[in-house]
């Protein structure tokens, strides 16, 4: 089990909510870091439903394997970021990934166990919705490492915060650590009258985080720019600075920085 | 489920687009007709967000001689969700498959639902172990078929296209799409804006690539969140958005499929 050694911090980003955001505030979390001048990696464990290659045009690419194991798929030049999903292992991208519970467990122990990080600052894992097997497979796969912890992502509806909380508790059972709360799609600004609706309530990201008693990193702003670079698969590594979701972005990766010191003494 | 004449699935592969809200509106414009019994059971054992969306948080299920009995939110409109089971809004069900697909079962066995026109099955996002389970425990007693709910964007589709790819594996019916959150109406200036654009050309172009019916679309009004949040029907807090306008149609056409008049037609016609 020599794959993971190499990485310095493991942090998982969770919610007990479907479309928060999770794969897009992973993705971005990732981006923030290496802007910082880190080295990392990311993992996506959602079986199911495995965005990130597409957000980072990454589809179709291959894995090969070496001598330590499966080696993880760069998505820029300079091969300061690294990515695995099993999205690159199905054969369609239409092709459903129909597993039940212990097939899925299976693949998260070889994602982790044999894919060759190298070493790396960061490891970003992002994670499917719930409180299921991808997520118990994964905090077991990971204990070993001892991760830095979880960021835990939410909108600002009650509807999320009601699932969110669940999500908490799961921590706390597994005695996974809590770095933050981070607030998704937190208000939207008219481009034409510069009016700010909250089309998904407010309030809940600040709401959740004092419930539980655990840090709130910051609210990200929906920016529909940014989900057309994402989608068309535009160079989203470039446009990405230019967002207004990039400040609260980079504010709550100096605070993951930031967390990372404590751990190490 | 002998008791039950129709039976629907509401899916999607992506989370978060929408599927508990349209259950909850489909059962709640079902029931607006006294004379329709509707049940809507959540098997989302993780996130079980149709107590607060239907406005029951906090309530419990009984046992009687005939099994359990749904919580009626009216009296014609029962519900079961894994959520009346948990003593604590914090409490987390970290349960695996097997575990999962049990209770389901128990779900689908065990609740008297009674004389039931419509039962509306909620489901979480993906393509695992409940929705197997589900179509397995239900198929004996034949399901219509399945709603698919998505959002404008390749990413939603793109896993939207793994649950229709699902839905042919498990022979399962689909009666349509539904896209929601396709525009946004700003309140102030009333100008259109797509938060979630249709880069690859929503799930207009991809009904028509797959041959399937595209039920409606749904403009995203902030007032739908509020809704749920609040535990009412956006269908009667805001009669007069063109967002309800699109979920009357969609379940007038969902009825259409199932075999049934919509019933007091012209109650359609006037609004």
């Amino acid at each position: 089990m020599e794959a993971a050694v190499g990485v310095r911090h493991i942090i998982l980003v969770l919610s007990g909510k479907g479309g928060v955001g999770k794969s897009t505030i992973s993705t971005e979390l990732a981006l923030a870091l290496r802007h910082a001048g880190k080295k990392v990696g990311i993992l996506d464990v959602d079986l199911c439903g495995p965005s990130i290659p597409r957000m980072l045009r990454a589809q179709g690419r291959a894995v090969h394997q070496c001598d330590s194991g499966w080696v993880p798929v760069f998505v820029d030049q300079e091969q300061s970021i690294s990515l695995m999903s099993v999205g690159f292992l199905l054969e369609s991208p239409d092709e459903a990934v129909v597993w039940r519970g212990p097939k899925k467990n299976a693949l998260i122990k070889q994602f982790v166990a044999d894919v060759a990080w190298g070493q790396l600052d960061y490891l970003v894992v992002d994670t499917p919705p719930g409180t299921s097997d991808e997520h118990m497979a994964a905090v077991e796969a990971l204990r070993p490492y001892s991760p830095l912890g979880a960021l835990v992502v939410t909108t600002p509806q009650a509807v999320s915060v009601g699932d969110v909380r669940r999500e908490l508790t799961f921590c706390r059972k597994t005695g996974l650590q809590v770095v933050g709360v981070v607030e998704n799609m937190s208000g939207f600004v008219c481009p034409h009258c510069a009016e700010c609706t909250n089309v998904f309530s407010r309030g809940g990201g600040e709401v959740l985080a004092s419930l539980a008693g655990v840090p709130f990193l910051g609210s990200v702003p929906l920016d529909p720019e940014l989900t057309r670079s994402l989608e068309e698969g535009q160079d989203f590594i470039r446009d990405f600075p230019k967002s207004p979701a990039f400040p609260a972005l980079f504010s709550i990766a100096q605070k993951v920085m930031s967390e990372a010191p404590a751990r190490l003494s | 489920m002998k008791t039950v004449k129709h039976k629907i699935l509401v899916l999607s592969g992506k989370g978060g687009v929408g599927k508990s809200t349209f259950s909850a509106h489909l059962a709640h414009g079902l029931a607006e007709d006294e004379n329709t019994q509707v049940a809507l059971l959540d098997i989302d054992i993780c996130g079980p967000s149709i107590p607060k969306i239907m406005g029951l948080e906090g309530e419990q299920v009984h046992q009687s001689g005939s099994g359990w009995s749904p919580v009626f939110v009216e009296d014609n409109l029962g519900v079961m969700s894994v959520g009346f089971l948990l003593s604590s809004p914090d409490d987390a069900v970290i349960w695996r498959g097997p575990k999962k697909n049990g209770m389901i079962k128990q779900f689908l066995r065990d609740v008297d639902w009674g004389e039931v026109d419509y039962l509306i099955v909620d489901t979480p996002p993906g393509t695992s172990d409940e929705h197997l389970s589900a179509v397995q425990y239900l198929s004996a007693a034949h399901i219509d078929g399945a709603v698919i709910i998505t959002t404008p964007q390749e990413v939603s589709l793109q896993d939207v296209r793994k649950e229709i790819n699902f839905c042919h594996k498990v022979k399962l019916p689909i009666i349509g799409v539904v896209e929601n959150m396709s525009v946004f109406i700003c309140p102030k200036c009333k100008k259109e804006t797509q938060i979630f654009p249709p880069t690859t050309g929503g799930a207009e172009v991809m009904c028509q690539d797959l041959k399937i019916p595209l039920l409606g679309k749904v403009p995203l009004d902030p007032h739908i969140g509020k809704s749920c949040d609040k535990g009412q029907s956006f269908l009667m807090d805001a009669p007069d958005s063109p967002a309800t306008f699109a979920y009357r149609s969609i379940i007038q056409r969902i009825q259409e499929f199932c075999g049934h008049h919509p019933p007091k037609e012209e109650h359609f016609l006037s609004s």
